[in-house]
């Protein structure tokens, strides 16, 4: 029975651990300035937790067959503990943990703590039951005024935020249903629900953040290459909820610009 | 009306409603938890089945069932989450295991507060009939997950299942909270005042540690939750706005304004959290015993492993905040939040590195409750190193609200203890019924389960770094998601063999209660007190004597001992020390 204990243990370990290191499911490549960061921390941390798991269940197994009882033929080690080892390994598992988390603490000071940069492109997000709708300021670089009892879903973009069209700020603003980007250029991103809470997730940007009703939550990210990434509803938010998906478009600000000129004159 | 004392000290009640259905023994009460929570496991199980048939075949129309909607999904996995995590994760270790097993261990004739005892049973019962009510309400069960985030789980009309469906769910929750307060006062009054002469606190089994710990985060977890509820309740049908503020569903605008949905969330995991731990520590007490008793050792580090309990408690309720590192709360708020979870992770370290030194040098027997335990330790292994990726915020961003997640707390939270309760089953069988398991049938139980939950629960891990949302009902509508069907599909076909096989335990269970080979009193030659009075133990537990405690609780292979094991209860005399 030791012996089934061992192989047994072992082999979960090593088929389990055999799938991370070959990564046939991995994190997809990362696209955006700050993913490096995010995948190094990632590894160090994967690195650690994985000689640890590797190492206590292998040693679970050997000491099952080893300790196994033999009948006579094994002597008991009459014993309540070892200080001396106790210090040792909580201090190391101490020294571990503690010491991923500071390592870990710069990366998300960069990315939560400062503001986006001032030339930065503004985008407002906004999640409603069961899509992704963006808003550009356009040339005046404001965000006209939204009016909740204007909001209707079924008439088109602007109107599913409730865009106060007398309001002149509202003018040049430019609502999608496809979110585009200049690359190697910083987003500012404000992002907010109308009805329950979502999630934004860009899995290759790196990026997830729940759009809260009732707050305007400020984030920012730089995509690197241009491509057309998926974005996914990460929090519940209904029956819809795995239909929440929307498209990044990420292109060169040349393109972005052209894009962006056809849209206002749409509005035209 | 008798007072308890006379309760205590009387012969035991006859009739057969006293005896076995309003009982005031703290054993009948115990085995009510048990199967209490044995029929909830089969009922989430089932719900399980439907989520993952759901998952791989979406278009499959079901015997009875027809054909799964996706907000049916997203009911069946409320449903499945809310009741593993109330009727089963806290009832069973703790109400089950901890009632029967508690106040004998620690030499008293019964809990406390026998009637209260007898009150948290049947309210919990009650819990579970109004939760189980939901399935049947118009609109049916809410789909607004076991955390019920607001707004969603506060407006009436966010999706089907939020009306009447929605009010049963928080209402059952409520109910059960106001039961788990009255257990909690209990233990916790039990194991300060009732312990017998000589049963120090030192002396006390893990066992009894963890499910005092666990009674005290029971007392200041679920008066949170409960009043989490009632607000929630208010901002559902009196139209008050603790969580909401102006919102807009399906162009409507709503009559709230000024909630806050992360208030919700910060109640909810004020709770939620330590709640982990209610579900685990009474594992974490049955795994050290039963490691110490089947190794023939006494425990690795007694005084460390109570004081990890400890602090794994006291850190519980520092901890909450990393449910929401993506909520919008404050980022720097995250700093401290992470800073304690990983701090967390060190008590539960010594707590694996005491289990491995217990067995180290030791005289292993693998009769079947040894390899549950052995089978939770590996678990907890698991399902705990996934913890310092989740705990750290920068590592949420890509991972929270994945399947990395669900795989995690299935593992250590779900599994594990489950694990924890097998093994407790399968120790404490004997002694509860008089009877011993099959050890053959134990045994296939054991392997098949062992494997089958690595082969369900590790693949989540694979899903979660590919970036695969949780609770998504169907596979197809990202792109990135359909090359991750096979797992999928991998995933469902394990879960078949690993519920199918959960029958033959139940099997097991049934068949030795009423043909099992009958069980001396101390079949696993064993110290604590359990195993000091009869089996199964007469009303009064210790058939009119009071017990005598001499010894600490794992006392085995002592040089010079007649036997290798001297029972708590044994003369003072028998070693030379200690």
């Amino acid at each position: 029975m030791g012996l089934a204990l061992l192989a047994v243990i072992w082999l979960i370990t090593f088929v389990s651990t055999y799938f991370f290191i070959a990564k046939t499911w991995w994190l997809p490549v990362g696209m955006s300035a700050a993913a490096h960061g995010i995948d190094r921390q990632f590894n160090v941390t994967f690195i650690a937790m994985g000689v640890v798991f590797v190492l206590a269940q292998c040693g679970l197994g050997y000491f099952a067959w080893k300790y196994r009882d033999q009948g006579s033929k094994t002597k008991v080690e009459y014993s309540h503990g070892n200080i001396k080892m106790e210090v040792l390994w909580t201090a190391l598992t101490a020294v571990l943990f503690i010491g991923l988390n500071l390592m870990g603490s710069p990366i998300w000071a960069a990315e939560r703590f400062e503001p986006a940069k001032a030339d930065a492109i503004p985008v407002e997000v906004t999640g409603m039951q069961f899509a992704w709708y963006f808003r550009y300021p356009g040339a005046d670089g404001k965000f006209g005024k939204t009016d909740p009892t204007l909001i209707d879903p079924s008439s088109g973009n602007e109107s599913a935020l409730g865009l106060d069209t007398t309001d002149s700020s509202s003018k040049d603003d430019v609502v999608t249903g496809t979110m585009y980007l200049p690359v190697n250029r910083e987003v500012d991103l404000t992002l907010r629900a109308v009805d329950v809470i979502h999630s934004f997730f860009v899995p290759s940007m790196r990026f997830k953040q729940d759009a809260v009703p009732g707050l305007a939550i400020h984030m920012h990210f730089t995509p690197i290459e241009t491509g057309d990434y998926e974005i996914a509803c990460a929090e519940l938010c209904g029956l819809g909820h795995y239909k929440m998906h929307g498209m990044l478009k990420v292109v060169s600000q040349a393109d972005f610009d052209k894009w962006i000129a056809a849209r206002e004159a749409d509005k035209q | 009306m008798a007072t308890t004392h006379q309760v205590h000290a009387h012969a035991a009640p006859e009739g057969f409603i006293r005896k076995y259905v309003f009982s005031l023994d703290h054993k009948v009460i115990g085995i009510q938890y048990y199967f209490l929570a044995l029929a909830a496991v089969f009922v989430g199980m089932f719900l399980s089945l439907l989520m993952r048939i759901h998952l791989i075949w979406p278009q499959a129309v079901l015997p009875f069932f027809g054909e799964i909607k996706p907000e049916t999904y997203l009911s069946l996995l409320t449903m499945h989450g809310t009741i593993m995590v109330f009727f089963v994760l806290t009832t069973a270790p703790q109400g089950g295991f901890g009632n029967y097993f508690l106040p004998i261990q620690i030499g008293a004739p019964d809990m406390a507060f026998p009637v209260l005892n007898m009150l948290s049973f049947w309210t919990t019962l009650v819990a579970f009939v109004v939760m189980l009510a939901a399935f049947f309400a118009t609109g049916g069960a809410p789909l607004h997950g076991w955390t019920g985030y607001a707004p969603l789980s506060a407006l009436q009309n966010s999706g089907p299942g939020e009306q009447l469906g929605a009010d049963l769910w928080i209402t059952s929750i409520a109910i059960f909270c106001l039961a788990s307060l009255m257990g909690a006062l209990n233990f916790i009054t039990t194991t300060l005042d009732l312990r017998a002469k000589g049963m120090t606190l030192m002396r006390m089994p893990l066992t009894v540690w963890a499910w005092f710990i666990t009674a005290i985060l029971g007392l200041l977890a679920f008066g949170v939750l409960l009043s989490a509820g009632i607000l929630l309740l208010l901002d559902r049908n009196l139209g008050t706005s603790f969580y909401v503020p102006l919102v807009v569903v399906n162009g409507q605008v709503m009559g709230h304004k000024g909630g806050s949905p992360l208030l919700w969330q910060h109640l909810f995991w004020f709770f939620g959290h330590p709640e982990v731990y209610i579900a685990i520590l009474p594992g974490m007490g049955v795994a050290s015993q039963l490691l110490s008793t089947f190794s023939r050792k006494p425990i690795f580090g007694y005084k460390a492993m109570v004081y990890a309990i400890m602090a794994i408690g006291f850190l519980g309720f520092m901890v909450w905040g990393h449910h929401m590192f993506m909520s919008g709360m404050s980022p720097f708020s995250a700093f401290s939040f992470s800073l304690m979870t990983m701090a967390i992770g060190v008590p539960s370290a010594i707590k694996t590195f005491n289990w491995l030194g217990t067995m180290y040098k030791g005289r292993i027997r693998f009769q079947a409750p040894m390899l549950y335990a052995i089978g939770f330790v590996s678990l907890f292994v698991s399902g705990g190193l996934s913890g310092p990726f989740l705990a750290q915020p920068v590592l949420d961003i890509p991972l929270h609200d994945t399947y990395f997640v669900v795989g995690h707390f299935h593992l250590i939270m779900g599994v594990a203890a489950i694990f924890g309760m097998f093994a407790g089953t399968a120790y404490w069988f004997p002694k509860m019924f008089g009877r011993m398991m099959n050890e053959s049938l134990s045994r296939i139980h054991f392997w098949v389960t062992l494997v089958g939950t690595y082969a369900i629960f590790m693949p989540m891990h694979y899903l979660g770094l590919a970036g695969h949302p949780r609770r998504y009902s169907q596979l197809t509508e990202l792109a990135y998601l359909k090359p991750l069907i096979p797992l999928q599909t991998f995933m469902t076909y394990a879960a078949f063999i690993t519920i199918g096989i959960q029958l033959v335990f139940v099997f097991n269970l049934f068949w030795s209660m009423f043909k099992g080979p009958k069980a001396s009193d101390n079949p696993w030659e064993s110290t604590t007190l359990e195993w000091s009075t009869a089996t199964p133990p007469p009303h009064d537990n210790f058939g009119g004597i009071t017990p005598v405690v001499n010894h600490g609780p794992y006392e085995y292979s002592v040089p010079g001992a007649p036997r290798d094991f001297i029972m708590q209860t044994d003369p003072a005399g028998v070693t030379a020390s200690h």
